[in-house]
């Protein structure tokens, strides 16, 4: 992000570089937009003429964040995020690289929209954007998109967004051919048909409001049977979001036998459950659905454990009327570039999940498993940076937040460089 | 000529939203001020003056044909100016959201606020954006507060008491916001509730709720102070939640059979519209035992009272 700009110096920060399992107070140079060195005491002396020197203070410094899932409206429904705001929201974030997903309008399931994105994205935007492209033409499940020429115009990853390709033979085939270009398929795990007109965690919450439930057993079938057409095809394969302690057990078994698998869970379901939604808070509908404070600290538990690869955000903004409205019909989704990390600090702070562990699940992992250049501090790594400070408390303003609405923010709590 | 109430309860609460939230005393303070409109009701003289220049709005956004004119007597019975208004047929077709038909008809300054709506949780989304009082006529498969004070009103007149009674709720639960008040209103006043019907139609982890559950109706009914049936809605009958309606006839349809199973002097009770030869048979429905008729006598005194409770509390008063 920095290659137009004079080298820096990040003095007397907390380095850490979680690819390499490092946390050292030191200095951290960036010069022609990569990192040149990171150790103790380079000092006003090692650096290049001209550098601009910026003292830390003690704070953090780490890989940018990669943020494997986030709803950007552009192209198509601009009223709720472009790829400009959701880019200034990232930055406020600490999110260098945001990973949209292609259930836009029209979907980004041809070559020339992911040249589209990536053109708008280079022209508006002040992070990186790297599309994931749809896996089924038209996000209909039904034929698969032209996998190798997305891939080859810059697409990272192959999903159908929120929705599931629910007919197993298309499932099969796909992951099949999607193996011969290495091609990583990321799949929502959600039975459509089991989802019903389930609007929240089926349970005594449910049954008490009055609300259809969705079962968890919706994920676990689907995810189960995902698992068992990798074990068949041998190809990669993310879970795109995973809520609940079941998924976690087929998890664990697929990577006990080895299969190429990794899975995410949102920041959302990490640190939120179905309580929250309260007295038909639609701010708290999602897909998938919050679940019980049981599986959140399932998952919790199986991200410190590394079992759960990436945190992601999530991040899906509604436009304010279509959230105004009786829980039921409301639209799910939720901000969250700008407020992953604050909200993945609280994991920290709990004493639940290290630094580190922390930004590996946001950073390291992400960039390994799209094959992205971010998530280290090693010499030569791309200048995405940012600079943290754990301890700051703040609110988020609606009005100051940008995917609700333009005006970049200007919060410190977490910055990239 | 009007008659002055005795009873001179009043509900400190703006809404009555659902019975969840309500307190023991509060229940019985509506019931002992609904026996004072039952009495009123069976006069040749029905008016009382304590709603006089208020105005009551039934904001109906699924049709109703008892409820709505229920609160209509009630309302008018008070001295209330009352206005139905069926929004099915009018704004929401045009695209106009609930909470902008809200703000509307609250620049009308209606008093009080009587709203049914297809979805759980509108009315109380309703009742953020209005400043009189809402009553929940019924939301979703939420509930259905009045019609839970009204099934208690009948039953404790007819039984005496409610604490220790044995009542079995049977049929739909997980689309039933009648079961879900009653659930919550009878466990308050400490009465046993089983819920009953096919594992298709109750919600799951109803247990959670304070209830015993089966799927029998003679182990549920056994021993029942009160069989309360539920309606089994007519798209719900042919393949979706139950195969047909001769089989869910001949398992869960009250017959004289199966009341049989309950006590010698059980009550039976149904919210209405029924369907006959569905959930409940017509010579069970027409029979002795029935209270289904007396049902529809206390949901006008019930009415009165949550009006004229909650009219007690309003600005003004």
């Amino acid at each position: 992000m920095l290659s137009d700009r004079r080298p820096i110096l990040l003095a007397n920060a907390r380095i850490i570089d979680p690819s390499r399992d490092l946390d050292f107070p030191g200095d951290l140079l960036i010069a022609d937009g990569v990192i040149r060195d990171a150790k103790r005491g380079i000092g006003a002396a090692g650096v290049p003429e001209g550098a601009e020197i910026v003292d830390c203070k003690g704070r953090v410094v780490a890989p940018g964040l990669i943020d494997m899932r986030a709803f950007v409206g552009e192209p198509g429904a601009e009223y709720r995020d472009t790829l400009a705001t959701a880019s200034q929201a990232a930055a406020a974030g600490g999110v260098t690289t945001i990973i949209c997903q292609p259930d836009t309008s029209p979907a980004i399931d041809e070559p020339a929209i992911v040249d589209f994105v990536l053109r708008r994205a280079r022209d508006t935007a002040i992070v990186h954007v790297q599309p994931m492209a749809a896996l089924t033409k038209g996000l209909e499940g039904k034929e698969m998109t032209e996998i190798g020429l997305l891939k080859a115009a810059g697409a990272v990853a192959f999903t159908d967004g929120t929705k599931s390709v629910t007919n197993a033979q298309v499932m099969r085939r796909t992951l099949t051919y999607a193996r011969d270009f290495d091609a990583l398929v990321v799949h929502h795990t959600e039975d459509p048909d089991l989802i019903g007109e389930g609007v929240m965690n089926e349970g005594e919450l449910a049954a008490r409001l009055g609300l259809h439930g969705i079962p968890t057993a919706a994920e676990a079938i689907m995810l189960e049977r995902d698992l068992r057409l990798v074990a068949l095809t041998g190809s990669r394969y993310h879970a795109a979001s995973l809520t609940c302690r079941e998924s976690i057990e087929i998890l664990r078994r697929a990577k006990d036998a080895g299969l190429p698998v990794s899975a995410a869970a949102s920041i959302n379901h990490l640190t939120l459950n179905e309580i929250d939604i309260g007295p038909y808070r639609t701010f708290f509908k999602l897909s998938p659905p919050l679940r019980a404070e049981d599986d959140r600290a399932a998952l919790v538990e199986a991200l410190a454990s590394g079992l759960i690869d990436i945190v992601m955000s999530d991040h899906n903004p509604q436009d304010v009327e279509t959230k105004r409205l009786p829980f039921a019909e409301a639209a799910p989704g939720a901000v969250g570039l700008e407020t992953m990390l604050t909200a993945g600090l609280r994991l920290f702070h709990g004493g639940q999940l290290s630094l580190t562990q922390l930004l590996v699940a946001m950073s390291t992992k992400p960039a390994q498993i799209l094959g992205l250049p971010g998530g280290t501090l090693r010499n030569g790594a791309p200048g995405d940076v940012i600079v943290i400070d754990p301890d700051i408390s703040w609110v988020l303003d609606p009005a100051e937040n940008p995917s609700a609405r333009i005006r970049p923010s200007t919060r410190p709590d977490s910055k990239a460089a | 000529m009007t008659i002055a109430a005795t009873s001179s309860f009043v509900l400190n609460r703006r809404h009555l939203l659902g019975i969840e939230g309500l307190s023991r005393d509060e229940i019985i303070g509506l019931l002992d001020l609904a026996e004072e409109f039952v009495d009123l009701n069976r006069q040749i003289e029905k008016k009382r003056a304590s709603l006089r220049g208020r105005t009551q709005i039934n904001l109906f956004f699924e049709s109703s044909t008892r409820t709505q004119s229920s609160f209509e007597l009630a309302g008018k019975r008070l001295g209330a100016d009352v206005m139905n208004m069926a929004v099915g047929s009018s704004a929401m077709k045009k695209g106009e959201t609930l909470i902008d038909t809200a703000i509307t008809l609250n620049a009308m300054h209606p008093d009080i606020l009587v709203v049914r709506h297809h979805a759980s949780g509108a009315v109380e989304l309703l009742a953020q954006k209005v400043d009189g009082s809402v009553i929940n006529a019924g939301d979703g498969a939420h509930e259905h507060p009045t019609q839970a004070l009204l099934d208690a009103l009948t039953i404790r007149r007819n039984k005496g008491r409610i604490e220790g009674l044995i009542v079995a709720i049977c049929g739909d639960v997980l689309h039933s916001r009648v079961a879900r008040s009653n659930i919550i209103l009878l466990n308050a006043l400490g009465a046993r509730v089983r819920v009953v019907g096919p594992s298709t139609l109750l919600p799951s982890h109803v247990e959670r709720m304070g209830v015993e559950v089966t799927r029998d109706m003679r182990a549920g009914l056994q021993d029942a102070d009160i069989v309360m049936m539920l309606r089994l809605q007519r798209e719900r009958m042919n393949g979706s939640f139950v195969p047909s309606t001769q089989e869910y006839f001949a398992y869960f349809g009250l017959d004289q059979k199966k009341l049989a199973y309950a006590k010698p002097d059980a009550l039976v009770m149904h919210p209405g519209p029924m369907n006959r030869g569905v959930e409940i048979d017509s010579s069970v429905a027409d029979g002795a035992q029935s209270l289904i008729r007396e049902q529809v006598e206390m949901g006008v005194a019930v009415r009165m009272a949550v009006l004229e409770a909650l009219s007690r509390n309003l600005p003004n008063a």
